[in-house]
């Protein structure tokens, strides 16, 4: 009787060991050896950004020259008004537009400078006298009676940041500085909406984030026409001889960059890096055969069967194997002798007079046509250098527009000034610097949240410190880059968007995140339970065998009580 | 009264021929993209599985005649079939018995071959979560402009599709790679055709905007493979897509044929399995999507009007005559094909 005790109480006890053994070491083991690695990532800054307020805000100088405001108004002149106007785009985004607009009267040596007889010579002497940052805009005020713009124009816009404007005939006697702040208010507007940006340029940034109904067939165009954002760019250029044995052509393709190309990417520079390659395709022919017109008496390509111009091209052109980067393919195709001359029709069968198209999202293509540098008794084959000028103009015309310069027409009474050496105005490098910003900022913030949606969603994926590092940067960018568009200072603002979009970009696409983890839960309970449940159910069932066994003594020693 | 009569048909002609134009112009914005990319996977290896390696390169040679370029084409092979040691007719692979069409060709750019093709790297292409040394060819570099086609064969499931007989792709999990597409926006429609058994099984769970889905057979049914060549001694193709490649052997690239014809294919007379299609998550109506968006690759094309006066000279770079008088020789070199050392050192 004894020794079943004993055993008895030898088998309770090592039951309840083994079952304290496995709750209170076996389970926190299990867990901490499966569960995940998930470094720790600032959700409630990330959960901010869902709902994105972006204000945008312009510096503009108002400058009166003499004659604009009378003695006594001048007294008054030297003020600042701030300017807001607010746009809710959906739900979640909302922008607001400042415009500081400080007003005050010309300088003496401004005024020097606007005494020159043309537009154009007072434009590059008022830009010898200061340096506008970027983002800033100057307005000059000239009057009525000014001879420097001709009779229909208004308004001229310069290749830097200034404008000129000249006031409007009701404008003449007796009104007050409110009257004439008044009047120039909406002309101001104007001209902000064409240097620095308007309501559809900042929409349009967004719409990664925000997936509007498509307007009136301008903006779908623009949209689709330009590349989106991207840290790198890669520009090939290609000669494309399909007939060596009568042209022997040379194209100085490497000076010609230089001069030309280079000057562009430069300024570009804060937008993107560049790298451009060249090269030459022998015996590349076009994929559609050019019908011979009498009345040009030449060959010609119509607009609609441009399209099928390019797939048969695209397979010989190559990339560069070691970048993913966007490229801008730009081709110079000179037409073989039995073809020559091709010209390319628009849909009104006109003739194009650049002799090029490009096709969205790709790059350009320029016919070039040399019928007209021999003759018919010349000696097969000819040399011909090709005049890299004319080609460069065509090319960096399509390039701006790829890139996504706006090539909208002014409105009726603006004049504006003819491209620099460079190809770009610092206002139209202004206007590309805010729309890359604000889209930047509009994916890294998408990115971002939707990273952060997917780790929170799948509990098994692991989260590298590399990630949370990345994720971190990211959101502290972004921080920074809205801080500085409120700001005003274009230049940071875009470059910690950029930093913004990079680190974002960087772990989303990281290829650890990779959720091939999913286990749906019947799936977890088919692995664990034929490993637990053969050793946790003796258990069990003796603790259970246990528990009655102390309920039947305890009522044992309750009935003996009584 | 005639002439009345005549002159007003002829002004109604020549009404229409202009709204014709202008729904050309008009039709040339309709889609929304600008580039075309394809992801073409066939899942299984094995001798016998002939047929799902006929079946991607059918659809494979297609998509290329229809002007996609194998820049923006992702050939996944599990298997070869041209090479292999039971082919009696190496270096081919023919879609059709009495050796008709050669859907193998002579031009045939495979990017990920043999034990490549798994459920991981598949994802990885999709969701773009590719090692850093990936190389250009083998990644999907869409945008949000790009319309995608993607073409699954092999051995599928209630739920799932089998790849390289030893793993399983399941429809949540290929639903969630879309939706993490859409997130980044990497496409702008998708066009998603699987031919396996039980094919309308995997596009149930998808859940992303503008998908649209073809699958060859409806949860439950088999589908079926077309005829077996007796000099070959496997099945040549599977019924879906041999009348698939029929319908687009009719395509050229500048057809006008709608994606409800491409419903039509394959009815239950021929094709034994009741073909299915999901086009609820796609936002445009079918009617109006052309094949050729998701085959072809038509490019919008816009006249360039105007172009920049550059009257800077260009600047030679002068050479100076070597010390010896005679003229210096540029030396040329190839350059790097496969630029190794940038790739590693990424």
């Amino acid at each position: 009787m004894a020794t079943t005790e004993v055993e008895r109480r030898r088998g309770q006890l090592a039951a309840l060991s083994i079952a304290a053994v496995v709750i209170i070491v076996g389970v926190p083991l299990w867990w901490r050896t499966t569960e995940t690695y998930r470094a720790w990532l600032p959700v409630s800054q990330i959960k901010e950004f869902a709902t994105l307020q972006l204000l945008l805000s312009v510096d503009v100088e108002v400058v009166f020259s003499r004659g604009t405001v009378s003695p006594e108004q001048q007294k008054k002149v030297p003020m600042t008004q701030t300017q807001d106007e607010e746009h809710r785009v959906d739900e979640n985004t909302a922008l607001k537009y400042r415009y500081e607009i400080r007003y005050r009267t010309a300088t003496i040596m401004e005024e020097d400078a606007l005494k020159q007889p043309t537009a154009s010579d007072a434009d590059l002497s008022l830009h010898a006298l200061s340096e506008n940052p970027c983002g800033s805009l100057v307005v000059y005020v000239i009057p009525e009676s000014s001879s420097l713009l001709s009779e229909d124009v208004d308004v001229y816009i310069g290749q830097k940041r200034t404008a000129i404007l000249r006031l409007g005939a009701q404008m003449r006697v007796g009104r007050t500085l409110e009257q004439l702040l008044a009047h120039l208010e909406p002309r101001i507007k104007k001209i902000l909406h064409m240097m620095s940006f308007s309501h559809t340029d900042i929409t349009a940034a967004l719409s990664d984030r925000v997936r509007l109904a498509p307007g009136n067939r301008e903006n779908i165009v623009d949209s689709m026409r330009a590349f989106k954002s991207s840290p790198g760019y890669e520009i090939t250029f290609s000669l494309l001889n399909p007939d060596p044995k009568s042209h022997r052509l040379h194209w100085d393709i490497e000076s010609a960059v230089e001069t030309y190309v280079q000057p562009l990417l430069t300024k570009l520079a804060p937008i993107a890096n560049f790298s451009i390659d060249s090269q030459t395709l022998y015996y590349a022919m076009l994929g559609v055969n050019p019908r011979f017109d009498i009345s040009r008496s030449s060959y010609t390509l119509n607009a609609e069967s441009l399209a099928h111009v390019i797939n048969p091209v695209e397979a010989r052109l190559g990339s560069n194997a070691a970048s993913s980067n966007p490229v801008l393919n730009f081709l110079l195709y000179v037409p073989d002798a039995l073809h020559s001359p091709l010209h390319i029709l628009d849909r009104k069968k006109q003739a194009v007079h650049s002799n090029a198209f490009h096709s969205p999202r790709w790059g350009g293509i320029m016919v070039y046509n040399v019928n007209d540098v021999y003759g018919p008794e010349a000696v097969l084959p000819v040399d011909i250098n090709i005049n890299m000028a004319k080609v460069m103009g065509v090319f960096l015309a399509q390039l701006r527009l790829l890139l996504g310069v706006q090539s909208s027409s002014p409105p009726p009474g603006f004049v504006v000034a003819s491209c620099s050496s460079t190809g770009l105005a610092d206002w139209e490098l202004d206007r590309l610097m805010w729309s890359r910003s604000v889209e930047n900022v509009a994916t890294a913030t998408t990115t971002i949240t939707s990273l952060a949606q997917l780790l929170d969603q799948i509990g098994n994926i692991v989260i590298n410190d590399n990630i949370a590092e990345q994720v971190s940067s990211a959101v502290t960018s972004l921080q920074l880059a809205v801080a500085e568009l409120e700001a005003g200072n274009l230049g940071f603002a875009l470059q910690y968007s950029k930093e913004a979009i990079l680190a974002s970009e960087r772990a989303f696409f990281d290829p650890s995140l990779l959720h091939l983890l999913y286990f749906p839960d019947d799936q977890k309970f088919a692995i664990y339970i034929p490993l637990f449940l053969p050793m946790c159910v003796p258990i069990l069932l003796s603790l259970i065998k246990i528990a009655s066994d102390a309920r039947q003594k305890r009522r044992e020693k309750q009935a003996k009580k009584d | 009264m005639t002439l009345f009569t005549l002159l007003f048909l002829l002004s109604s002609c020549l009404l229409v021929y202009c709204i014709n134009i202008e729904d050309n112009v008009g039709q040339f914005f309709s889609s929304g993209h600008t580039n075309n990319w394809a992801v073409l996977v066939c899942t299984s290896r094995f001798w016998f599985n002939y047929r799902h390696v006929a079946n991607t390169l059918s659809v494979y040679r297609s998509v290329k005649r229809l002007g996609i370029p194998d820049s923006h084409i992702v050939l996944m092979l599990a298997d070869d079939m041209a090479c292999n040691h039971r082919n009696p007719k190496p270096a081919t692979v023919f879609s059709h018995k009495n050796m008709e069409l050669n859907v193998y060709g002579d031009d045939v750019e495979v990017d990920y071959r043999g034990y490549e093709v798994t459920v991981e790297n598949f994802l990885r292409v999709l969701t773009g979560r590719l090692p850093p040394s990936t190389p250009r060819s083998k990644r999907l570099l869409s945008d949000d402009r790009s319309n995608i086609l993607i073409y699954l064969t092999g051995h599928g499931g209630n739920g799932f599709l089998k790849f390289q007989d030893s793993e399983e792709i399941s429809n949540v999990e290929l639903a969630d790679a879309f939706e993490q597409m859409w997130q980044k926006r990497r496409y702008n429609e998708l066009l998603f055709i699987i031919d396996t058994c039980q094919g309308a099984s995997m596009y149930e769970r998808f859940y992303s905007p503008n998908l649209m889905a073809l699958a060859s057979s409806q949860v439950g049914e088999d589908s079926l493979s077309h005829q077996p060549d007796v000099g070959i001694g496997v099945h040549l193709m599977d019924r879906y897509t041999f009348y698939l490649l029929e319908f687009l052997e009719d395509i050229h690239p500048a057809s006008k044929t709608c994606m409800n014809d491409l419903f039509k294919v394959c009815p239950k007379s021929q094709c034994v399995s009741t073909p299915g299609h999901r086009t609820d998550l796609f936002l445009r109506d079918p009617g109006s999507v052309l094949v050729t968006d998701f085959f072809g690759s038509v490019r919008k094309v816009e006249i360039t009007m105007d172009s920049i006066n550059l009257t800077s000279v260009v600047s030679h770079r002068k050479e100076e005559p070597a010390a010896n008088g005679e003229l210096q020789k540029e030396v040329y070199s190839y350059s790097d094909q496969l630029p190794v050392s940038e790739i590693i050192h990424q």
